[in-house]
């Protein structure tokens, strides 16, 4: 038996050694292992014998048909893996060509910078509020500290719509007052209020008779100037890298009392002077002050519990510095190949 | 313009370095836009001693001139220079306007150490053929040689040119006010001007007299001089007033205009003799008219305030004075108005009648009535002095002003508080005399009187933090952060759903428009599907931004045919805007539009083109994504402006959210596709919270079925049909074939229909029993026949 096992794996292996495609393999395999081949005949042997012989015979003829098994399969894969190898051959792709291309949807470069900002904001626990756009002249101006006949009413030169008592708001300042009176007096606020914002302006390349303004109020107790300072501080170093550094100069708002102009170090010449900050080595990004107390009373809270500060930038502004755009009428003409850019998360 | 020449005589900054000043100033909170000197270097009056021809040359002269100190020798081209005429010189290290530098040096062979110059090169004249041919300037042959030659010339001032904010250009805007506020910077006390004169018996009252009758002028004063000299000012009034800005007209207008810079409170003269004996102030007649000094007829409304002679006006009070009472060269005898009138109404004339005077810009911030009276007394002191002008006794006086005090009490812990600060008692007390506030202290509270100079301070313990503060300076403040309670902030209200829809639809790939709220009437005139009426302003300014708009699909269409103009061709399009009606009701509306190629791949034609179905896939996407699956439905319908036959309307539980489809080709004639929703409906629904759905174990079974149908029919009047026959069962119908015109007038649909039980596998028997009874119930109540 173990002459004719050596026999028949020396056959086999030679006869594999010859072939030469995957049809004769396959045919090897089925002659040797099926059901008419070498190996069922010497199986069919084993009824004649004795257990013990049985025994015997059985073990090597078991080995004998794994080890040919073995043989014939890794020559199959073999062959396999080759057929497999051309095909992909002929299946090579041109990867330069051009991709399908997906549409990219851009935000408006003024919500981009909006929401950069809402993002800071709210994350030092500053809601985000929204306020109409029509709006009455008692919460545009006279809660605010503008009676009728105030200068600082020329100023801002107002779209009204109904005699003097409804406008397109100047300011989204009445998106404060309207918050504080919901707020009732008696808890603290923080919000800001982004939105649009309407004045009498012909539209040129630095004036647009609608803007965007960023406003913020915080009133709780015990706020000072010197927290508005370092709230602003911590704003312009997210928004302009924290080398930024920043100045209070004096200035006045009819709502805001001590008030202030806030700049940041020149971003561009670092504070060297340069155009962009008119060789002063400043740039003035907004206005702010402690919340008047007139304005305060008017919305219940009691100005000797309560104080509070104010905030307001320009969207155009911010963003035409932060992205060197020279005319605020590029976020209102939708560009497509100017916005395209814009489709880029908010960097950290 | 503030001249710090003149500021001199009311504080001392003799020893100041006036750079520095202006720095200080700004940092207190008045900005010094720019500093201007006028003063040339090295530039002194010269005697020409002699002057000879230059034997090198057919027109230069060799000059010796005599500079004080010593004799120098100069060469001279001027055609007027000769021996004995005083003359301005140049002197080696003088630099002129133009950055030219004048050297020593030799000019065809001679010496020459400096340069006899003319006006024009100093830049105190314009350079013209005229001024040239004039040759070099002479000077006043009085003149000692080595005198600096800017006091004369009066180029020996700087000049601050400020940009004050509103409330300050008050007082900062006259030069009384400006020294008050260098003398708190400083801390150095202001000094006033004399205004000191002499009296005769005669009393003004002979002459005058005066009736206010109207509210909107508080205080009128009125004193007469007599006698007058016209002529010329004397220099320093003239060098101030051009420093200032003003031209110097006679001793009497300068004089005037000289008052109102230093007190900031404009005075009117009028010629006694043409005015007559009465002055009456009143509301001007409707259309009433006047010719004003600059020989305009204006006309007038009742808002309007008039001096008048009693019957006719001689003054729009304020604003201009009329031609008929003017001082000229031949008055003598001057009636001298200083006065407060309302400011808002001074506004409204000065801007109605476009006449913003120097005047009427300052009666329009307001005055302070001490300074009423202070400029009054100043101008006779001047009239006295410079026009030898009689002042008579008296003075006629409507006084109907307010005079309340504002005064206000604190205690140092509130200015500490605000301020986030830690001052002293004493350094309150500091600040305040710094700032020549008036105060009284018991114990730990001061009570502060507010100068009358101060209209911008209210009785506010802020206001006086606010001074306080700037004096010490914003940059000595520390930063701290608030003490308040941890939170993360929220999207209040409808912003939520604005951010989440906007995010989603650049997620489709549609761009973005922030577009004006403002329209046109053409613009407003068109989508209008939801007849609205809209708000027209009454004083727009401007036709093309004149109507609020109630969709914001005209100005997408305008976004469209910027980009087009532009060649790009594929334009996807959304905005998210409120918008407003005639009552005020506010819809916050979701815009879309699409032209061109949604998804682009040429070379492998699969490009896919923006069509009504990619349009109404992306709505469908946003409504699954807002949490509406299966509760929304598309409608044919006729919209305005929209294509016919390609237009439907949205639907969430029944209720229209919007409209889609293909813009009216009368309209554009490219495809373009636009959408609009209603934010403000979809944000007043609710939405279910979300659950988990486990998928099903057991197989689904497909079957297609065909029908054919009227080229009319709706596909989704068969889909209904076959979702209510097929029941529990069937789990989902989707049409995915059409034939149009299979026969006359018909087209085949092909639905393929899923039938699924979550909880056990399905037999064939049972599908089937289901499937035919949906052929059988579609065959007979939707006029179809099943395809063969």
């Amino acid at each position: 038996m173990k002459e004719q096992s050596e026999r028949l794996l020396a056959e086999v292996e030679t006869k594999l050694q010859a072939v030469t495609d995957l049809k004769s393999a396959n045919e090897l395999k089925v002659y040797y292992l099926g059901k008419k081949g070498p190996i069922s005949e010497l199986t069919s042997h084993m009824k004649d014998l004795s257990p013990e012989e049985k025994k015997e015979y059985g073990k090597v003829l078991n080995d004998l048909k794994q080890t040919i098994t073995t043989s014939i399969e890794e020559k199959i894969k073999d062959f396999e893996m080759q057929e497999l190898n051309e095909k992909l051959a002929s299946e090579q792709i041109d990867v330069t060509l051009p991709a399908t291309k997906i549409p990219t949807g851009s935000p408006n470069i003024l919500e981009y910078i909006i929401e950069e900002i809402e993002e800071v904001f709210m994350s030092m626990g500053y809601d985000v509020v929204d306020g109409p756009e029509v709006e009455e002249d008692h919460y545009n101006f006279e809660m605010l500290n503008i009676p009728k006949g105030h200068p600082a009413r020329d100023a801002q030169d107002t779209f009204y719509i109904e005699d003097e008592n409804i406008l397109l708001r100047s300011q989204t300042s009445p998106v404060q007052i309207r918050t504080m009176l919901a707020a009732g007096g008696n808890t603290p606020v923080r919000m800001i209020c982004p939105g649009k914002t309407y004045r009498r302006d012909a539209d040129d390349a630095t004036h647009s008779h609608q803007f965007m303004q960023i406003e913020g109020l915080l009133v709780d107790k015990n706020i000072s100037l010197s927290d508005l300072k370092g709230t602003f501080d911590t704003i312009a170093k997210k928004l302009f890298g924290e080398n930024c550094e920043t100045r209070f100069r004096p200035s006045y708002y009819q709502f805001t009392e001590p008030s202030v102009e806030t700049d940041i170090s020149c971003f561009a010449c670092k504070g060297k002077g340069c155009a962009l900050c008119k060789n002063t080595g400043w740039i003035t990004v907004s206005g702010a002050g402690m919340v008047h107390p007139n304005v305060l009373r008017n919305c219940g809270y009691d100005p000797n519990v309560w104080s509070g500060f104010a905030f307001g930038f320009g969207a155009e502004r911010l963003a035409m510095l932060k992205y060197g755009i020279d005319d605020i009428r590029t976020f209102y003409q939708t560009d497509l190949r100017e916005s395209a850019n814009f489709d880029r998360k908010v960097e950290e | 313009m503030i001249s710090l020449n003149w500021v001199k005589d009311y504080v001392d900054i003799a020893h100041e370095d006036l750079k520095e000043l202006a720095v200080k100033i700004t940092k207190a909170g008045i900005n010094v836009e720019k500093v201007i000197s006028n003063h040339i270097d090295n530039l002194v009056v010269g005697e020409v001693i002699s002057c000879e021809n230059h034997p090198n040359s057919d027109h230069l002269h060799i000059c010796q001139v005599d500079i004080g100190e010593k004799t120098v020798q100069i060469v001279c081209g001027a055609p007027n220079v000769q021996a004995g005429i005083k003359v301005i010189v140049a002197l080696p290290g003088c630099v002129l306007p133009g950055n030219n530098v004048i050297n020593a040096g030799s000019i065809r062979g001679e010496e020459s150490n400096g340069m006899i110059c003319a006006l024009f090169e100093l830049g105190l004249e314009e350079k013209t053929e005229e001024t040239y041919a004039k040759g070099i300037t002479v000077l006043d042959s009085n003149l000692k040689p080595g005198t600096d030659v800017n006091t004369i010339l009066g180029t020996d001032d700087t000049i601050y040119e400020l940009d004050v904010h509103k409330h300050r250009n008050n007082d900062c805007y006259y030069h009384i006010g400006f020294a008050y506020e260098i003398g708190c910077i400083l801390n150095k006390p202001v000094t006033l001007p004399d205004a000191s004169y002499q009296e005769i018996k005669e009393n003004v009252s002979d002459h005058l007299s005066l009736k206010v009758d109207t509210p909107k002028c508080p205080y009128y004063l009125a004193k007469m001089v007599k006698n007058v000299h016209i002529g010329e000012s004397p220099d320093f009034i003239k060098k101030r007033l051009i420093s200032a800005g003003m031209r110097p007209i006679n001793n009497v207008v300068d004089i005037s205009n000289y008052v109102m810079l230093e007190y900031g409170q404009p005075l009117h003269f009028f010629d006694k003799n043409k005015l007559g004996n009465q002055i009456l102030v009143r509301n001007a007649e409707e259309d009433e008219e006047i010719i004003t000094l600059d020989g305009q007829k204006r006309i007038l409304k009742s808002n309007d305030i008039v001096i008048t002679d009693g019957t006719k006006p001689v003054c729009i009070a304020g604003v201009m004075g009329g031609e008929n009472t003017d001082v000229d060269e031949t008055t003598q005898d001057i009636l001298i108005e200083s006065a407060i009138f309302d400011a808002v109404s001074i506004r409204y004339t000065a801007s109605r009648l476009d006449l913003r005077s120097e005047a009427s810009i300052r009666y329009g911030k307001g005055l302070n009535y001490e300074y009423t009276l202070a400029a009054m007394n100043r101008a006779c002191h001047l009239l006295e002095k410079y026009a030898d002008a009689t002042i008579l006794s008296g003075m006629i006086v409507h006084d109907n002003v307010d005079k309340m005090e504002k005064v206000v009490e604190f205690k140092t812990s509130e200015i500490n508080h605000l301020l986030g600060i830690t001052l002293t008692d004493k350094d309150v007390e500091t600040e305040l005399k710094r700032l020549d506030f008036p105060y009284t202290r018991s114990s730990e509270t001061f009570k502060v009187t507010i100068p009358r100079r101060r209209l911008d301070i209210d009785p506010n313990v802020n206001d006086i933090a606010e001074e306080i503060g700037r004096l010490y300076g914003y940059h000595n403040l520390v930063s701290t952060l608030p003490k308040v309670t941890t939170r993360k902030g929220i999207y209040v209200g409808d912003v939520k759903i604005r951010k989440e829809i906007s995010r989603r639809l650049r997620a489709l790939g549609l761009n973005e428009t922030k577009t004006y709220t403002l329209t046109s009437p053409e613009m407003a005139k068109t989508f209008q599907y939801d007849n609205k009426t809209q708000i027209t302003l009454p004083n727009p300014m401007s036709i093309d931004k004149s109507i609020i708009r109630t969709s914001v699909l005209p100005s997408l269409i305008n976004v469209y045919e910027y980009n087009k103009a532009r060649n790009i061709k594929d334009i996807l399009l959304y905005e998210i805007s409120k918008t407003y009606d005639i009552n005020y009701t506010e819809e916050t509306k979701v815009a879309i539009l699409m032209k061109g190629n949604y998804l682009i791949n040429e070379w492998q034609k699969t490009t896919t083109k923006c069509d009504f179905y990619i349009l109404k896939g992306i709505i469908e996407n946003l409504l699954d994504y807002l949490g509406f699956k299966n509760r929304y439905s598309f409608e044919k319908a006729q919209v305005t402006d929209l294509h016919p036959g390609i237009s439907a309307k949205v639907y969430i539980d029944r209720e229209e959210v919007g409209i889609l489809g293909r813009v009216h080709p009368s309209l554009k004639k490219d495809e373009i596709y636009v959408a609009e929703l209603s934010m403000t409906k979809i944000y007043n629904k609710q939405t279910k919270p979300l659950k988990f759905k486990p998928a099903s174990k057991y197989p689904e079974i497909v079957k297609d079925v065909a029908f054919v149908t009227d080229n009319s029919t709706e596909s989704s009047i068969l889909k209904e049909q076959i979702k209510k026959s097929g029941g529990r069962l069937l789990d989902s119908v989707e049409a995915f074939d059409i034939y149009e015109n299979i026969a006359e007038g018909k087209k085949s649909i092909a639905y393929k229909l899923v039938f699924k039980d979550p909880n056990r596998t399905l037999s064939d028997e049972e599908v089937m029993e289901v499937f035919n009874k949906i052929i059988k119930e579609v065959e007979e109540k939707t006029n179809s026949k099943l395809r063969s």
